[in-house]
């Protein structure tokens, strides 16, 4: 018999058709189709990373195969569009919000067209795959984008849900996901509206305002921060837009420290720090705010763990970072 | 405009050949395009009157003739679809679009003026007519690949028509395109490159060559034909006889050779005229060269 003798020994589209992580963007699209909607998918020759083969097994004749294309994938489902048929598209984050940048705001915003856009592996996750292969700028470009929704889920329930949720929205959408190895955060299931944030508490020392895989490790870190004695809160803005303005304003009167913090796998400038703030100014709301993140640079090479406790974006670093803020 | 059913191609080519009193009547509607061209680059005082010439003939062809529309109805779901690269050829669209009754004609009247639907490129979210926006050259293809793709998922009944420039060869997309609609077997996709030569820096082959552009569309696995495109005739029997054909398993694609600025003598010599605008003198001496000629 061929192949690796040791079970040890793994091959990556092998590891990832077994990955449960990889099932709720599938499992979400297979939901829309069983339930009417009229939803194809396709993909830039990443369906094995973004799990979309599940979807394409599940219903071959709604699947659409784009090559290393992602200009064509995303113009082309911007046509698809136009005739009242969904298209889902994925690709890697990097890609989808810096190569496609101009398509999606031709094609796709500016047209009008609900097409949904799947970024996924966001941030620094692809690790020592290196900078071509991280998306640190993409909300920041997509948020720049009139009438294009962008929304960044902090695991596959709440994907799940905003893909459900995505069933009644009219915009087209940029969804921001991880890599399919994200810690949970909703066990059992969420829910998702479009301009909320899901408050897991205001914290009157702090609220960490945080989205994607950062909140999974901003609640370690407010856990922990809360046993020791502070009142720490943590917001899931994983609808970066439109923004949940009123819990950002709610975080900042509910502030006694007169501090407001916000975490993301992405850099600062841009991002949702940058979009955290510009609220607190409209507002005049005169408080001090912490952006956390990637600090306007490039990141290092290393596995991705390694990578988010060398930039203080697991629960020991975000605690770190907030605690030196708060005596500050 | 004919709300032709497909037909094999067994009946033979002649059978597309258009005859005398609808050739006669799409070679006046190609002068109409060219005159209302000057008519509202006027009022921007400044437009590509090249652009629309080079093309009129191919736009009279299927507005006219080739396409399945129905006039008034700009929304209907089963019309044959139109995408252009070329987007800077709007301005001779749009009067095509008011005269089928997509929208009114005063509108032509505020053509680029404040708040106006119609600016120099066209845009799906402000003018009935237009299938899709463009601006952005190279993204065309895709566009109308999507929209005929989705007949897999709608059920409609269409076809979908492209014109890109030649210049436009240049841009990536468009091969990315060209790869995918093969693939796919795309037989309800028309695509047709207006081959005028010129693009804004010069001519196209000292610009950034794309010849043999033939061989190369033929190499992406396309079926490839080549026209004069100021033929009205030629034009309209070949684009009738791709329209019909049920048997082909590939994308289509025509060269359509044309003359940038064709009508207008030295603007036919002249590639600064990409862009350009015609003083009332002028523009009365280019609607007399317009009107004399039987292209």
């Amino acid at each position: 018999m061929n192949g690796p003798k040791s079970p040890n020994s793994w091959q990556y589209r092998g590891l990832n058709m077994v990955n449960p992580g990889l099932d709720h963007l599938s499992n979400g699209l297979i939901d829309l189709v069983k339930t009417g909607h009229n939803v194809v998918a396709g993909s830039a020759d990443l369906q094995y990373s973004n799990g979309l083969n599940r979807f394409a097994e599940a219903y071959p004749d709604r699947y659409i195969s784009f090559g290393i294309s992602e200009q064509n994938m995303v113009s082309t489902a911007a046509g698809i569009a136009t005739t009242g048929v969904v298209p889902f598209v994925a690709t890697f984050a990097s890609f989808l919000g810096l190569l496609t940048c101009e398509q999606i705001r031709m094609d796709v915003a500016y047209s009008a067209q609900p097409v949904r856009l799947v970024g996924h592996h966001t941030g620094i996750s692809l690790g020592f795959y290196g900078t071509s292969h991280h998306a640190t700028e993409d909300i920041g470009t997509m948020r720049s984008i009139a009438d294009l929704t962008v929304v960044s889920p902090s695991d596959g329930a709440q994907l799940e849900a905003a893909i459900r949720a995505s069933a009644n929205w009219d915009q087209p959408i940029y969804f921001r996901i991880g890599r399919g190895r994200d810690p949970v955060v909703y066990d059992g299931g969420t829910t998702f509206e479009f301009g909320k944030a899901h408050v897991h508490g205001f914290g009157e020392d702090l609220t960490i305002i945080a989205c994607g895989i950062t909140v999974h490790a901003a609640l370690e870190a407010a856990a922990a921060m809360n046993a020791a004695g502070r009142s720490v809160g943590v917001i899931d803005m994983a609808s970066i837009k439109p923004l949940d303005r009123d819990a950002i304003i709610e975080a900042a009167d509910r502030s006694k420290s007169g501090r407001l913090m916000t975490v993301e796998e992405h850099n600062v400038l841009g991002g949702l720090g940058a979009a955290v703030a510009e609220v607190l100014t409209d507002e005049g709301k005169g408080i001090r705010l912490k952006r956390h993140g990637i600090q306007d640079e490039y990141s290092l090479i290393a596995p991705p763990t390694h990578l988010y406790a060398h930039y203080k974006l697991d629960g020991a670093g975000i605690r770190a970072v907030a605690e030196e803020f708060l005596r500050s | 405009m004919t709300l032709q059913p497909d037909v094999s191609t067994s009946a033979g080519h002649n059978s597309h050949q258009p005859d005398a009193t609808t050739i006669e009547h799409l070679r006046e509607r190609a002068q109409f395009i060219r005159l209302e061209t000057i008519r509202l680059i006027d009022i921007a005082k400044t437009g590509h009157y090249t652009s629309v010439f080079s093309a009129a003939e191919v736009f009279s062809a299927l507005y006219y003739d080739v396409m399945n529309l129905r006039r008034g109805e700009p929304g209907w779901e089963g019309r044959d679809r139109f995408t252009i690269g070329k987007g800077h050829a709007a301005v001779g669209l749009f009067p095509i679009y008011a005269d089928l009754g997509f929208f009114p004609k005063e509108w032509l009247d505020s053509y680029t003026r404040l708040g106006s639907p119609l600016g120099d490129h066209p845009d799906m979210r402000k003018v009935p007519g237009v299938d899709f926006s463009s601006g952005s050259i190279g993204h065309a293809l895709s566009n109308a690949i999507g929209i005929a793709l989705a007949q897999r998922w709608t059920g409609q009944d269409y076809k979908v028509f492209c014109m890109m420039g030649d210049g436009e060869m240049q841009e990536g997309q468009v091969w990315e395109a060209a790869l995918f609609a093969a693939q796919n077997r795309m037989k309800n996709l028309i695509a047709i490159v207006d081959r005028n030569g010129f693009q804004l820096d010069g001519r196209v082959d000292e610009v950034m060559g794309i010849e043999p552009l033939d061989q190369k569309w033929r190499a992406f696995g396309w079926e490839v034909h080549t026209v004069d495109g100021h033929d009205i005739a030629a034009v309209t029997t070949l684009l009738r006889r791709l329209r019909a054909d049920g048997a082909r398993e590939k994308p289509a694609l025509v060269i359509s050779k044309t003359v940038k600025g064709r009508g207008v003598s030295y603007m036919e010599t002249e590639p600064g005229w990409h862009l350009g605008w015609l003083d009332p003198t002028d523009a009365q001496e280019a609607i007399a060269e317009i009107k004399a000629q039987v292209i």
